[in-house]
């Protein structure tokens, strides 16, 4: 059965640390960084469990400061 | 397969719109006028509008808008937004029109100029953020504060008697002759968002093709004024703001047409 796959990037000194996109992820991929923070002071976001991602743009689109960016492949 | 296996150009699904500056947005953490920002570019881009694209900008904390989005903008003097369009589109017909204000801006001290404009069906698009609060300035009762809310100048919340009743300024211009589409909208959550980017764009082509006025509300949320996190501040708005704002179109001429 083909599988799906995805991927994001954050721009990590675009983001404000707002928590919407961890919220939003169906799959909990997300998460703030705990100690490390950008040049604005804020706990950006990365992908805590990468190898659940679906590409489904969810936190994309929520995402206040187009941060984010979205890449989908379907695994043969 | 491994993330870099994935992160390539070709697989690409979604990305931030190029007319988006990378100039850093000065909303805070969580804030609504930052996705609306985002619409805003992704359908100018997507019906290839840059090049007549004129935005009016307001007063408030969507001041400087034209810092963002990589258009032609003006400035309006508070409320007078839609005055402003009204000029422009008047001016440069072929032109799409838009305003972009808050509550404070569009329902208060602009409502004389709002309700006018939609009365006359200019041809513009009118965005516009109701998070029932003065943002900007510190998060003051606006006429949309909601009954019981606590603002900066309601500290024991708004009251009717003292302070009237929130207005809920969108169904009044659904009545008027001039509007051509009025819909309320909000972008808490992913399929929120895809139906606002919807909406954004019919009221553009609506200014397009000269067909009146299109008011896009967007129920939104000012989690600093509202004291809340981003998470809690959309939750309050679920629980709170769509009893008395509640979303959906409230007129569509052109799907009334059709039936
Ligand atoms: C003529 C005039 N009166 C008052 C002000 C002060 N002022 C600046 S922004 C604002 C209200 C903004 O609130 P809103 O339109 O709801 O936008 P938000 O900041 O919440 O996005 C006010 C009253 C002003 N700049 N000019
Ligand atoms: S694309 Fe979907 S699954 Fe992947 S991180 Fe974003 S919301 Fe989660
Ligand atoms: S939604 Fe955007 S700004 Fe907020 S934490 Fe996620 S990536 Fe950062």
């Amino acid at each position: 059965m083909a599988k799906i796959r995805g991927a994001v990037t954050v721009n990590s000194e675009r983001c404000k640390g707002c928590n919407l996109c961890v919220v939003a992820c169906p799959c909990d991929v997300l998460d703030l960084m705990k100690k490390e923070v950008n040049n604005r002071g804020y706990h950006f976001a990365y992908m805590a469990a990468p190898e659940k991602c679906i590409g489904c743009q969810s936190c994309a689109l929520v995402c206040p400061d187009a941060c984010i960016e979205v890449y989908r492949v379907v695994e043969k | 397969m491994e993330n870099n296996d994935i992160i390539k150009i070709e697989n690409r699904v979604y990305k931030k719109p190029s007319l988006l500056n990378d100039s850093h947005m000065h909303y805070c953490p969580g804030c609504s006028h930052g996705v609306v920002h985002k619409l805003v570019a992704e359908v100018i881009e997507e019906l290839g509008l840059q090049e007549k694209a004129i935005g009016v900008s307001p007063v408030g904390c969507a001041v400087f808008a034209y810092n963002y989005i990589d258009i032609d903008w003006l400035e309006a003097a508070h409320g007078r937004a839609t005055a402003m369009a009204t000029a422009a589109k008047r001016l440069m017909p072929d032109k799409l029109v838009f305003t972009y204000q808050g509550d404070g801006d569009f329902a208060a001290i602009g409502t004389c100029e709002s309700i006018h404009s939609c009365n006359r069906g200019e041809s513009i698009a009118i965005i516009f953020i109701n998070n029932a609060i003065y943002g900007m300035t510190g998060g003051q009762m606006a006429p949309t504060t909601l009954l019981g809310q606590k603002t900066a100048t309601c500290p024991y919340g708004r009251r009717a008697d003292l302070n009237g009743y929130p207005l809920s300024i969108t169904p009044l211009l659904a009545q008027l002759d001039g509007t051509r589409y009025v819909t309320r909208q909000s972008v808490h959550t992913p399929a929120n968002v895809r139906k606002t980017k919807a909406a954004i764009k019919k009221a553009f082509q609506n200014s397009m093709e000269g067909k009146g006025t299109s008011v896009v509300e967007v129920v939104s949320t000012c989690n600093t004024g509202w004291k809340l996190s981003p998470e809690k501040a959309n939750q309050w708005m679920v629980d709170n703001m769509f009893a008395k704002y509640p979303l959906g179109d409230l007129k569509n001429v052109d799907a009334e047409k059709k039936d």
